[in-house]
């Protein structure tokens, strides 16, 4: 890692959500079974230290370790209505968003932020898997519409992570008029001759694939990524037989040419800083670990209001400091 | 004639009355025309009240009944001199996907749409209307031919959705469908749908991401089937008719909610009792749509499409 994003790292460790802390100190790997130390899996991006298994991340926390300082400025998302359809399967739709913002401690299942990666400056999306499953409604779609327009205002690349079982069925037509809502989003900077990268993160199903998250001028995917139109269940029970191994998975896409390329989380940011920077015609970042320029102050001490730079004021990135 | 379940008792009525007939036709002495007549009443009495306030899950049904006209007969009945244009020159050529040029009252267009089949042999032939990725790189391929030309594209939509495979996932199933809608943003002319049967989540917006889009009064067009949905909502696949109902998938509701832009009234009983009356109307749709565009610059046609879809929910059918 490079001393910039060292050296204004917040005081407080946002890389755990409040959900993680304090009762769940240790996590069992899904994969290998081995207990990780919650700070020794969030250090390392919630990837298992012994097997290398990509566990689910929030976009909080993802930004926190994308963003230079982990300092990044919200990007305002336009209120959709509420409960369009005045859904209501076993529970109302409103009870079920209550209930996953509750759970999540956040408003909506993505998260769009602008800051800099490695001093290149980007928009970024996040799409939040354990809020409702990820899925697409008008707010997402909203979410979408707005990270294209900043970047375009901004003359910056587009940088989604995608995570999500499909679109939102509580809303009907509505989240599947996502599917061309968010290709308009694409369009948009396709026209502005900006960058869109999608990071396709497990698991990405559904109208989702089928529309801004396969839409990519680069696709990378992270290791093992369950990636696909169609479920494998759906799929066993329309064609009756058993599926080869490791199929829809990230690697089994590349192989199949559906990708750019398959990378570890923790490869990820130099790749991004390098892909970026080549797409936009920059000079190469410094990824040397330089010393930090004078004064400094250690980040113990230093509030990331104070280091940040006028223009992006990093109130948003301390939201999760407030509620923790 | 195929009989839905809901329609059980219309059918006993129709059958007795033709019972009646074929008796007398048999037997020349018997008068049993006023009988006859009494019972064809009932059944058109009948047909209007099951058809007055049709759930959304007989509407479901209604829209996949096999005897509604499907694609193929309205290419065969509304467009003259059809000329098939096949493949994705890529893989293979998806018969689940018709499309081609062709003359609507003398204009060349391009007309495209799901194809289910009707008997055994073309529904499997048609994959019952499920694309593959090659029906959709097919597709992308003609809306792109018709651009560049100039000529007008109309969409007849009827899928149940994409195909769920594992060579459709393998060659990229999302991709196509991504691709598809990108190049229904794309293009400069006239884009027209309208959604004769099932309109299937992703596989039936790939072809409707339209400037007009216009549904059959009794054509469904949702997110996903309420069987589907049913199963993963309510963890029983039986409560299809409550998702039915949830998911506001009809004609009526996607006006209300400015999703679509017409609906094409239905003959009594619907599309399937009188095809050709349905197929006629289709036409005089699609005509008044035509129209409507005929006068529109290209970059007024992608500007206006996009804007429509920027701007979709901001109606609630609360109001
Ligand atoms: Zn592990």
């Amino acid at each position: 890692m490079n001393w910039i994003t060292n050296y204004v790292r917040p005081k407080i460790n946002s890389l755990f959500s409040r959900r993680d802390v304090p009762e769940n100190l240790w996590t069992k790997c899904p994969e290998c079974g081995t207990m990780l130390f919650h700070r020794e899996l969030a250090d390392n991006l919630n990837v298992c230290t012994n097997c290398d298994h990509h566990m689910a991340i929030t976009p909080r926390a993802r930004f926190t370790a994308l963003f230079d300082g982990g300092i990044f400025t919200e990007v305002k998302v336009p209120e959709p209505l509420a409960d369009p359809l005045q859904f209501r399967d076993q529970k109302k739709y409103p009870d079920r968003m209550k209930a996953a913002q509750k759970a999540t401690g956040e408003k909506e299942a993505m998260l769009v932020a602008e800051g800099e990666i490695a001093r290149t400056p980007i928009v970024c999306a996040a799409q939040d898997f354990s809020f409702m499953g990820g899925s697409m409604g008008m707010y997402v779609g909203n979410a979408i519409v707005a990270a294209a327009e900043r970047a375009v205002a901004l003359k910056r690349p587009l940088v989604l992570f995608s995570a999500a079982g499909g679109a939102r069925m509580q809303e009907g037509i509505l989240s599947l008029m996502q599917m061309p809502r968010t290709t308009v989003a694409v369009q948009m900077l396709k026209e502005a001759g900006l960058p869109y990268i999608v990071v396709l993160t497990h698991p990405t199903t559904g109208g989702v694939t089928a529309s801004y998250a396969m839409l990519g001028d680069v696709q990378i995917a992270e290791p093992n990524a369950l990636i696909c139109f169609a479920g494998p269940r759906v799929i066993e029970q329309t064609i009756r037989e058993k599926l080869p191994e490791g199929f829809q998975r990230a690697e089994y896409l590349l192989d199949h040419g559906m990708l750019d390329r398959v990378t570890h989380r923790k490869a990820l940011r130099d790749e991004l800083v390098a892909i970026l920077r080549m797409l936009t015609n920059q000079p190469p970042a410094i990824t040397a670990d330089l010393p930090a320029p004078e004064p400094q102050e250690t980040p113990e001490e230093t509030t990331p209001e104070a280091e940040a730079p006028a223009e992006s004021a990093p109130a948003q990135a301390q939201a999760e400091d407030a509620k923790a | 004639m195929n009989y839905l379940e809901f329609e059980k008792p219309l059918a006993e009525i129709e059958g007795k009355a033709e019972e009646l007939r074929a008796m007398a036709r048999a037997n020349k002495e018997m008068d049993i025309e006023k009988e006859a007549a009494a019972l064809d009443r009932k059944a058109e009495q009948m047909l209007k009240d099951l058809y007055k306030d049709l759930t959304p899950w007989r509407k479901c049904q209604v829209a996949r009944h096999p005897d509604r006209p499907h694609c193929k007969d309205y290419i065969e009945a509304l467009f003259t001199e059809f000329t098939p244009l096949a493949g994705d020159r890529n893989f293979a050529d998806d018969h689940a996907v018709m499309g081609g040029l062709a003359r609507f009252d003398d204009q060349p267009v391009m007309v495209i749409g799901h194809e289910k089949g009707n008997d055994t042999k073309t529904r499997i032939e048609r994959n019952f209307g499920m694309a593959r990725p090659e029906g959709y790189r097919k597709a992308i391929r003609l809306m792109d031919l018709a651009h560049r030309f100039r000529l007008p594209v109309i969409t007849l939509v009827d899928t149940p959705g994409a195909y769920p495979g594992k060579g459709a996932e393998e060659r990229g199933q999302s991709e196509a469908i991504a691709r598809s809608t990108q190049k229904c943003l794309e293009i400069g002319v006239p884009l027209i749908s309208v959604i004769i049967g099932e309109g299937g989540s992703g596989g039936a917006v790939a072809f409707a991401t339209a400037n007009r889009v216009a549904m059959l009064e009794h054509s469904v067009y949702s997110v996903i089937s309420p069987e589907g949905c049913a199963s993963i909502l309510w963890k029983d696949a039986e409560k299809m008719r409550e998702a039915a109902e949830a998911l506001r998938l009809t004609a009526q509701d996607l006006h209300k909610l400015g999703v679509i832009d017409r609906i094409i009234k239905e003959p009594l009983g619907g599309a399937h009792r009188a095809r050709q009356e349905t197929i006629a109307s289709v036409g005089r749709a699609i005509e008044v749509m035509l129209k409507e565009l005929s006068s529109k610059k290209p970059e007024a046609l992608i500007r206006d499409r996009r804007q429509k879809f920027l701007d979709m929910g901001t109606k609630g059918l609360a109001a």
